[in-house]
């Protein structure tokens, strides 16, 4: 890509015993600030309502509490289960749908020849530059025109379409040889067919890339749906804990265990996946 | 019929492949229209008008964004921001390049270190403000104990006014670093081995190599994450949501209320959707001018780099 790039050792390389004292120092200071927020979370949400109050502070509850706290959490939120299924279908449903309509967008942007492409092309990537604040005003009075507040339709289907993964896979899918495609057409396959089963299978690490950013973003989504669910029935997880964390009779245990369960599952698909989400950002920062 | 043929393609296997690419975009070509697209310019309209979501809207000209220049609460919000940019942004940055310089090094375990910087990139901002919320307690919370030599223990940084933006700026900053340092590691594979290597031979010294080697060639990635940060500072708004949200929502007196909260108000509590709407065009008119200037400066940089090429 880079004809400068390059990967040979260098002299440069070698560090003194000094040098690498001095780096792993700053590292590890930076790596325990970074890291302390999570212990104390997960050290909050398995102590008992007894412990918190007490000084000095304890990293390691005295008697841990944790299964207990989340149920006393489902207790005081009777809400809970259905906030992270309401979650979970959300997060499913926006990644799927995106991936359907973004990689037929894409492909059909990447190899097909059709009048008004190019403007169609440049008015999709023209979105990318407005700010989702700048328009969720509008959106909400859009999906109350259409009767759409308060449904599952308001929460996923306007996150169904996408300009940063058009963008994405069709880069992806301008990389592969056009041969190859070109020979499953002659073998009278049709473009859908040609994109399922060659298209697709060899954009693997982009979809990888592209499934991860958006279950990321739909997972974490709080504006959006803080605004167009008002009960249980859609109510994501991430505006159900703030619910909690405006009750003040909340107890900060509880708090802390709610916020453990809504970040575990990013944080273990980041730790099966971490590559794909490393890439993603250089991906992000490049979609500008 | 014939001038639709011709309008699609010269040969029917040049207007069947015509046929099949626009049905191929159609579907997401009609979503971004309809939910990105028409919401865009309706916000223009919705901005002259005056309207509580429930009577008729009333065109009233210029009259919101007037009002918006006599509004303090606007002012406040807009000097809020500044102030969270301000105090975010810059530190932000220098520490994600700082780390970016280590972890760029041969050193052993900096995957498992990439890791750790970057796991508050993942974690929900929602749950990641209520943990740091609780951290910033007065008496019981970490930051307070931590800091107990300096009396600061029993220091309620969340109901200060004055101090409400330092917990605000310290979440970004957390969550931020391992997006913006993995956007300058990418940025230090790009600048050329030979050049240090040149300059280390003529007897540059390490500061020397990154003040005229390294960090000119990162240029072009610098100006990418201080753009990208700004832009996030401008719509902050989960952070202040939650970190508020047990005692006045936007800090005691509005000391921590960001544009994009004060949008969310007006529209959503107070439903003064046409003064929303003037809010978040102005927030768009500012955030669309950083990118400009970004697009614009970029050309200039990415012609640099191909003309060294």
């Amino acid at each position: 890509m880079n004809p400068t790039r390059d990967n040979r050792p260098s002299f440069l390389d070698r560090l003194s015993l000094l040098d690498r004292l001095v780096a792993y120092s700053v590292l590890i200071v930076g790596a325990v600030l970074m890291v302390l927020p999570f212990v104390w979370m997960v050290s909050t949400a398995c102590k008992p309502s007894s412990e918190l109050n007490r000084l000095p502070l304890r990293w390691i509850p005295e008697e841990p509490t944790c299964l207990e706290n989340v149920r006393s959490l489902n207790e005081t939120s009777p809400d809970f289960d259905q906030y992270l299924r309401n979650s979970i279908i959300l997060t499913v449903g926006r990644t799927v749908g995106q991936f359907i309509t973004c990689s037929l967008a894409a492909y059909g942007f990447a190899r097909f020849e059709f009048p008004g492409k190019r403007v169609l092309f440049a008015a999709s990537l023209a979105l990318l530059m407005v700010p989702f604040q700048a328009i969720v005003v509008q959106e909400y009075l859009l999906l109350r025109r259409l009767d759409w507040l308060y449904t599952f339709a308001a929460l996923i289907i306007p996150g169904i379409f996408s300009a940063f993964a058009l963008f994405l896979l069709r880069q992806a899918f301008l990389q592969i040889p056009i041969e190859l495609e070109e020979a499953a057409m002659m073998d009278g396959a049709n473009p859908l067919q040609v994109l399922w089963s060659v298209t697709l299978p060899l954009s693997l690490p982009a979809l990888a890339a592209f499934a991860v950013i958006t279950v990321q973003a739909a997972w974490n989504d709080f504006l959006f749906p803080v605004i167009v669910s008002n009960s249980a029935a859609t109510r994501p997880l991430t505006v159900g804990i703030a619910l909690l964390q405006g009750e003040r009779s909340t107890p900060w245990n509880l708090l802390m265990m709610g916020s453990l369960l809504a970040t575990l599952p990013m944080l273990i698909l980041f730790i099966l996946l971490q590559r794909y989400f490393i890439e993603g950002v250089a991906l992000t920062g490049s979609r500008r | 019929m014939t001038v639709i043929q011709n309008w699609l393609g010269r040969t029917p296997l040049a207007r069947r492949r015509a046929l099949w690419g626009l049905a191929l975009v159609a579907p997401n070509t009609v979503g971004l229209l309809v939910f990105f697209g028409i919401p865009t310019l309706i916000s223009f309209a919705t901005s002259l008008q005056e309207w509580n979501g429930l009577r008729p809207p009333a065109y009233i000209g210029l009259d919101n964004f007037e009002r918006l220049l006599r509004d303090e609460g606007f002012w406040k919000a807009l000097g809020n921001t500044l102030k969270l940019l301000l105090l975010s942004v810059p530190t932000g940055v220098v520490l994600a390049l700082g780390l970016a310089l280590i972890l760029n090094q041969q050193l052993r375990g900096r995957t498992l270190f990439r890791a750790i910087y970057f796991l508050p990139v993942v974690t929900s901002t929602v749950a990641a403000s209520i943990v740091w919320t609780w951290i910033f307690q007065p008496r019981y919370g970490l930051v307070g104990n931590l800091l107990e030599p300096f009396g600061l223990r029993d220091t309620n940084w969340l109901t200060r006014p004055d101090l409400i933006l330092l917990p605000i700026a310290i979440v970004t900053i957390w969550q931020r670093l391992g997006f913006d340092m993995i956007l300058f590691l990418a940025g230090l594979q790009n600048v050329p081995r030979v050049l240090l290597e040149a300059a280390a031979i003529d007897g540059a010294t390490r500061w020397q190599r990154f003040r005229h080697v390294t960090l000119p060639m990162l240029s072009p990635t610098t100006f990418l994450v201080v753009i990208l940060s700004i832009i996030n500072a401008f719509q902050i708004f989960d952070q202040v949501y939650i970190m508020t949200a047990r005692t006045t929502r936007g800090g005691v007196g509005g000391s921590a209320t960001t544009m994009t909260l004060l949008m969310y108000e007006t529209a959503f509590t107070r439903n003064e959707f046409g003064y929303a709407s003037a809010i978040a065009l102005t927030l768009f008119v500012i955030i669309l001018s950083v990118t400009i200037i970004q697009l614009r400066l970029q050309r200039r940089w990415v012609y640099y780099e191909s003309d060294q090429g």
